[in-house]
């Protein structure tokens, strides 16, 4: 039930990502380039996913918890911090040097293109990367 | 080298739409935020196997979107990158680094977290919206210009 639920889940999100354009970095990179080539259609795709979370969550957070869980696994730091900030400012940079975001390129996957997998393989290197980086830190603060 | 695209709202926004949907069932099923980073993570680094397998399948139903837009459509959604390989894994690279230290991207804190109003994922987006602006109007106006 767990695995069909969450494959479907990730089916509804794939098809959403393919058919708004997320998939395809000169879209993603023209809605950038206010000065150039700009095309507007990726404000419709963020307003679009806003407006139905904003007031699923609201009824969906309202219940006692999740249908196949416990709980609802919320973050609760409110807090800003230079990791949070400097990391999003670098995954800015990557965003606008590739065109794609992590959530564009995994359902890009499906296309079979090479640079996706290319993308990807990137990708993952530096996850790994910023994830021993964080290890090594947490090992000298400690 | 410029690839023009042409404005598409309706499609853009039922793509919306749909992301939405799967973030909302994503919590009021699995109660958790429907994220690409952590979901990724999870599935490189897992915690344990159950934790594991719901993310596994998730992505391979991300993976398989394309086909069903195939099977409707009859083509696979537009792939057209404007930048050499190189720059592609450079890219990547970065968005790895970047997202890691940052605890999400686009999904997690630009639709799920702004949709919470969480305080740090507004301000993640406000941060990574103007620096891929600024890294794109380089590129393109500075660096290409």
């Amino acid at each position: 039930m767990r695995l069909i639920g969450s494959y479907l889940i990730g089916l509804v999100f794939g098809v959403g990502i393919s058919i708004s354009g997320m998939a395809n970095p000169a879209k993603v990179t023209n809605f950038f380039d206010f000065a150039g080539i700009w095309d507007p259609s990726l404000a419709f795709v963020m307003g679009g996913a806003l407006i139905v979370t904003f007031f699923g969550y609201k009824v969906v957070l309202k219940s006692s918890g999740p249908f196949l869980d416990n709980v609802f696994h919320l973050p609760t730091r409110r807090d800003l911090d230079a990791k949070l900030l400097g990391g999003s400012a670098v995954f800015g940079i990557g965003w606008g040097i590739a065109g794609f975001c992590p959530g564009g390129a995994l359902p890009a996957l499906g296309t079979g293109r090479t640079e996706v997998f290319v993308f990807v393989g990137a990708l993952l290197a530096g996850t790994l990367t910023a994830k021993a980086l964080q290890k090594r830190m947490a090992a000298k603060t400690t | 080298m410029l690839i023009e695209t042409t404005f598409t709202p309706l499609q853009s926004l039922a793509g919306g739409l749909l992301i939405g949907a799967a973030a909302v069932m994503l919590m009021g099923f699995m109660g958790r935020i429907m994220g690409a980073t952590g979901i990724l993570a999870g599935v490189i680094s897992p915690s344990g196997w159950s934790d594991w397998v719901w993310r596994a399948a998730v992505l391979l139903g991300m993976i398989t979107g394309p086909f069903v837009v195939l099977a409707i459509t009859g083509q696979m959604p537009a792939v057209q990158v404007p930048v050499a390989m190189p720059m592609l894994a450079v890219g990547g690279f970065i968005v790895g680094i970047g997202v890691t230290f940052g605890g999400g991207c686009t999904s997690g804190h630009g639709v799920c977290g702004m949709a919470r109003l969480s305080p740090r994922s507004i301000a993640a987006t406000a941060t990574f919206m103007v620096t891929t602006t600024i890294t794109v109007f380089v590129i393109r106006h500075v660096i290409g210009g």
